[in-house]
């Protein structure tokens, strides 16, 4: 088990031990309810569904109050799975807290958020493509995409847009997963997490912080 | 809240004891140099002429002249690259940045002493 609800904090930087600045995302993270655990007795599958950052008691639905006093809990504006392998041993049950502990010697993690909105964006933003000169009589494309297709139909088309083919369109909003971040500091008191690099989304956006998958997780 | 998060993180790399020093003082700077393999301390001496940022951006920009050449170095005032700050002499300014020196040459560039009990001497 080694997943984690949080929020982005903001970004900063620090002196690492060699005395190069670094920069820095803070994330509060935890501390997460066990809302539920699934089975697949009962679920057809088994995970564990956590729950971070209470709701206001005015605004609660009466679904969400139900669900989350089964586990004497208050509601959460933040629940997401985890979703558990056959082998995976859990020792947490229903109602128990989660917090950064968790983390503790874990050297490299993931994070999942929702990156910032965009809007309908160029193919230069969206896609990387490179433009046209600046000059050089280049005249009112700068930023066009150039030639999308053509009339021949033996590309396998028929004369028609290969599908996928990248365009402009609406850019970010949308699940963004950060790989292989360092993370350099637990602070337990304020439920913090200090790691290296930037990560999707605004400040104050909910994020899902994992051990990382693909990082070899070597010794500290 | 959230800046005050921040700034617990940063607070770690901050230094816990800074060196009083001020604008127009005469400062040695030991800087941690990295040559090769080694690490050597370098001194670079000169008139502190600005303070600028906040927090672990906070820096000073220190100008010497080397021969008639003015040479400015803009150190990060929290680096633990940046090992001591030694004020000197301190010198009479009236303003917060001292850019007016940049346009001086010889001994226009002195400023005259100020009493003061911050300094250390060599």
């Amino acid at each position: 088990m080694s997943m984690l609800l949080g929020k982005k904090i903001g970004m900063t930087q620090v002196y690492d031990e060699e005395g190069r600045m670094t920069s820095v995302t803070v994330l509060q993270a935890g501390p997460c309810k066990v809302m539920q655990v699934k089975t697949p007795e009962t679920d057809g599958y088994s995970a564990l569904q956590l729950g971070y950052d209470d709701v206001k008691k005015s605004r609660v639905k009466k679904p969400a109050a139900g669900h989350a006093g089964k586990v004497e809990s208050t509601a959460k504006r933040f629940v997401c799975e985890w979703r558990l392998g056959e082998k995976d041993q859990v020792e947490l049950g229903p109602g128990d807290d989660v917090k950064v502990s968790i983390f503790q010697d874990v050297r490299y993690v993931d994070v999942a958020g929702t990156s910032k909105g965009k809007g309908y964006a160029g193919v230069m933003k969206r896609h990387g493509f490179g433009g046209f000169p600046g000059s050089h009589g280049t005249e009112r494309k700068h930023r066009a995409p150039g030639s999308i297709a053509s009339h021949a139909s033996d590309r396998g088309h028929g004369g028609n847009l290969k599908k996928g083919k990248r365009m402009s369109g609406r850019l970010g909003g949308v699940r963004v997963t950060s790989k292989n971040h360092r993370l350099l500091f637990i602070d337990e008191e304020n439920n913090l997490l200090v790691i290296k690099g930037s990560v999707p989304g605004p400040a104050g956006g909910y994020v899902e912080i994992r051990r990382s998958k693909t990082h070899r997780q070597k010794e500290k | 809240m959230k800046t005050k998060l921040l700034d617990f993180v940063e607070s770690a790399s901050l230094k816990k004891e800074m060196p009083h020093f001020e604008i127009g003082d005469t400062v040695d700077v030991h800087c941690r140099i990295q040559e090769g393999n080694k690490t050597r301390v370098q001194i670079f001496n000169g008139t502190v002429i600005a303070r600028g940022g906040r927090g672990i951006n906070e820096t000073f920009t220190v100008r010497r002249m080397v021969g008639d050449e003015g040479v400015e170095r803009i150190f990060p005032l929290n680096s633990p690259n940046v090992v001591d700050i030694r004020p000197i002499r301190s010198g009479k300014a009236r303003r917060a940045k001292l850019y007016y020196l940049r346009n001086r040459s010889g001994k226009g560039v002195r400023l005259s002493h100020r009493h003061s009990t911050h300094t250390v001497s060599k």
